[in-house]
């Protein structure tokens, strides 16, 4: 864990009470029976923007709180281990947009709403399965048109920032945008989004590279999601093995178990120093783009291999759908096929590093 | 957040930078620029040229070569941050530190904590002046990963002990001049019946015999204690404490075995320019063997995260006082990737990455290969990658015994 100032800690331990006492998993299990509009609940999200967690890379002018990437990584980090479902990371995702590339006047139009979390954003990207960093929707007189695939948290936004062909355009629910549900194993809110001459609004104010800026955030605050459900998989299974009786002996007293779960223990030592990197990057402003990669593709591997030993370690009863267990792996694979998938992101070390 | 205080530390800092850059100015020779310390390693003889005397000399001196420890004993009694400037200057001016091997990497921080007053004013100086090479008595024929099994015998002879036993890869017994061992004062007990003492290796009845390894170095040895007699001032804390002791030390060990810097250092060229060196890029100057590409990049992902997690170790351990069970993890990462990097420089470099001698072979790529033979050790020695497995399991993760 990085050394936290008095008000990091605070914060955590704020998200981490809340978390745990007020929105268990047990929480998601009753957003997946109720199905909500938005496929989360909004009296948790309305909870959540007022505690200011929507705002906490806005700047204070934009009523935002401005408490850095490394306090927005680790409320997310605690939201990772209960599952909860939220658009926090979409909506602080676009509010980041718009900070980076926005003029005053679209900061002054979306910023305040963003960080009270009555405006939900989100960003809306790739146009296939996989993450490519090409993009061929395209802007005429104003009027965007393109189909986004699977963007995250589609059914509550209302802003989406979308990645066409010349850079970053801000688009509002309504005329011209279109939602078809595609309903992933995670079960969270994800849809296809097309749009058809819908008015949109250019965020002209960043640098050239502001696309990547976004995908590089976007990048390291998912992974702060992994590391909380990578750390939630390892502590459950910890104590799982304690408490299971096989062969007269707890299951923890095997060696070929304690070397499993000291290898997941370095590796989860790993994934959470490059994580942690990655937001000490953003708030240092430097660094970026490689620690971005360092930390979305440890994020990938680690969380890959926890949540299938996860499943291995409890035996049968980890195959039940009344187990969490389960509902780690199936969100897992959605986070890493999200921003780039492990090749990609190794492509992108490499370029990045110039071999 | 600018704060008050920050500006006049900063000026602080600033100025201990500048006294740092003229000591360089003035006594780090320019031949020696770049190059590595051989007197640190325990792999060789000493070979020490003028220069390179003079220039541990002017360390010792200062105590900068161990830049943390108490001045009363001949240390730096640098501050934390003091000493990272210190060797971001050295880093700069192309200096090593002249002052290393198993004294400061292990002994002297041992000893710091356990020694006595007498111990103290005796044993440190001399390390931090870079003066005494020590020696590690561990391990013994039946006594490796099971060390409370250890045999070497201790007899109590009212002023002195009489030792008795054998030690085994004492690494670098053959030129070292004292031993710190772990012996056994009490057959009744495994743990509480063992003791640390500190063993000159030229008193009579030491005798060493060195074994070659797979890389063809014999940097390490059987040692030999037939009725060697040990000053009882020689004991390091109290008898039966030796496991406590040793055990402390071992987390050293691993701290500095798991090897952040000294492990980049020894690494030496970048896999990938070495793979610009050896294999065919493509047009746009990325290595054209896409498999070859994809494993450094994965390799060096994880160093980078492994490099991260030493880091944080340092600062939480700092924030926490003293040395952590951490040790065990950096200890099973840093080795582990150090190996799998050395197979990779080898997969790169194809049949020219395994000369053994001679013609057609440049010296980099003969001492690529001795490295690559040589890290086997590393993830056996200090503590195997499977004890340190049993230790993160049991004392860290709190995992039982089997009952
Ligand atoms: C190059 C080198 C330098 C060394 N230098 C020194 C030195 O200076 N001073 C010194 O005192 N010692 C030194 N050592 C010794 C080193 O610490 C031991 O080799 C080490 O502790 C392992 O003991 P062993 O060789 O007896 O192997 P063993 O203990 O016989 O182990 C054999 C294999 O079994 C595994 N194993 C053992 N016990 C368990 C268990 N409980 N669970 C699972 N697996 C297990 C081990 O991991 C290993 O893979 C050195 C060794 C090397 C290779």
């Amino acid at each position: 864990m990085a050394i936290l100032n008095e008000e990091q800690e605070m914060l955590r331990d704020m998200a981490r009470g809340w978390a745990t006492n007020e929105n268990p998993i047990t929480a998601w299990r009753k957003v997946r029976t109720e199905k909500p509009a938005e496929g989360y609940s909004p009296d948790v999200w309305r909870t959540m923007g007022e505690m200011g967690w929507a705002g906490i890379v806005i700047p204070e002018e934009f009523g935002g709180s401005d408490f850095g990437w490394m306090s927005a990584g680790l409320v997310v980090e605690e939201l990772g281990k209960t599952l909860t479902a939220s658009p926090m990371i979409a909506s602080t995702l676009a509010a980041s947009a718009i900070v980076l590339g926005g003029s005053d006047e679209q900061k002054q139009k979306w910023l305040p709403r963003l960080a009270t979390g009555e405006v939900v954003g989100t960003l809306a990207f790739d146009e296939g399965p996989r993450h490519t960093g090409r993009y061929s929707a395209a802007v005429d007189g104003g009027k965007l048109s393109g189909t986004k695939a699977f963007v995250h948290e589609a059914h509550g936004a209302t802003l989406f920032v979308v990645a066409a062909a010349d850079g970053l355009y801000l688009v509002e629910k309504g005329d011209g945008v279109s939602l078809s549900d595609r309903k992933l194993t995670d079960q969270r809110s994800h849809a296809e989004v097309t749009f058809n001459g819908a008015a949109a609004d250019k965020l002209a104010n960043g640098r050239e590279d502001l696309v990547d800026q976004v995908l590089d955030r976007a990048r390291i605050l998912t992974a702060a999601e992994m590391l909380g459900m990578a750390q939630q998989v390892f502590d459950v299974t910890l104590d799982y093995l304690k408490q299971r009786v096989q062969f007269n002996q707890v299951l923890a007293s095997f060696q070929a178990l304690q070397h499993r779960m000291a290898d997941l223990f370095g590796d989860l030592a790993m994934m959470r120093s490059a994580v942690e990197g990655g937001l000490e990057a953003l708030d240092g402003g430097y660094g970026i783009p490689r620690a971005a990669t360092v930390a979305k593709a440890e994020a990938n591997r680690v969380l890959h291999t926890m949540s299938r030993e996860g499943i291995q370690l409890h035996g049968g009863i980890g195959m039940t759908d009344e187990y969490d267990v389960g509902f780690f792996l199936k969100r897992a694979r959605v986070l890493e096929s999200s921003w780039g998938s492990t090749g990609y992101l190794k492509n992108r070390f490499a370029a990045l590093a110039g071999y | 957040m600018a704060t008050l205080a920050e500006p006049q530390t900063a000026s602080a800092d600033d100025t201990f930078r500048e006294e740092v850059r003229s000591f360089l100015a003035e006594n780090f020779p320019p031949d020696l620029k770049n190059k590595g310390n051989a007197l640190a390693s325990v792999e060789g003889p000493t070979q020490e040229g003028p220069a390179e005397k003079a220039w541990r000399e002017a360390m010792g001196a200062r105590g900068w070569g161990v830049p943390t420890w108490p001045k009363e004993y001949g240390g730096g009694g640098l501050t934390r941050k003091q000493a990272a400037i210190l060797n971001e200057e050295m880093a700069k001016a192309g200096a090593y530190n002249p002052i290393g091997g198993m004294g400061v990497m292990m002994f002297g921080p041992t000893l710091l904590e356990y020694g006595s007053e007498e111990q103290k004013q005796e044993h440190i100086p001399p390390i931090a002046r870079g003066e005494i090479r020590w020696c590690q008595g561990y391990s013994e024929p039946n006594a490796g990963s099971d060390l409370a099994n250890l045999q070497t015998f201790a007899e109590d002879k009212g002023d002195h002990y009489l030792v008795n036993g054998q030690k085994t890869w004492t690494s670098g017994g053959q030129w070292a001049d004292k031993c710190f061992a772990i012996v056994r004062t009490d057959r009744s007990d495994k743990h509480h019946g063992i003791s640390f003492m500190l063993i000159d290796m030229d008193a009579p009845g030491v005798e060493v015999r060195p074994i070659q390894m797979i890389s063809g170095m014999s940097p390490f040895c059987e040692t030999f204690f037939t009725d060697v007699k040990v000053p009882k001032e020689n004991l390091v804390g109290k008898e039966g404490q030796g496991w406590t002791i040793g055990k402390r030390l071992l987390q050293h060990e691993r701290t500095n075995l798991s090897g952040g810097g000294s492990m980049a250092r020894m690494m030496g060229s970048s896999l990938a320019d070495t793979a610009k060196k050896y294999v065919e890029t493509d047009d746009t100057g990325a290595i054209a063997d896409k498999t070859l590409r994809d494993k450094i990049a994965d390799f060096e992902i994880r160093w980078q995260s492994f490099l991260l997690t030493a880091k944080r170790a340092v600062e939480e351990s700092k924030a926490a006082g003293g040395v952590s069970e951490i040790s065990s993890v950096l200890k099973k990462l840093g080795t582990k990737l150090g190996q799998e990097r050395a197979e990779l420089m080898i997969e790169i470099q194809g049949l020219q990455g395994l000369g053994w001698e001679g013609e057609g072979f440049t010296d980099s790529e003969l001492a690529g290969v001795r490295a690559w033979l040589f890290g086997k050790a590393t993830t056996i020695y200090g503590g195997s990658t499977e004890i340190q497995n049993n230790i993160i399991a049991k004392r860290v993760l709190g995992m039982l015994d089997h009952q």
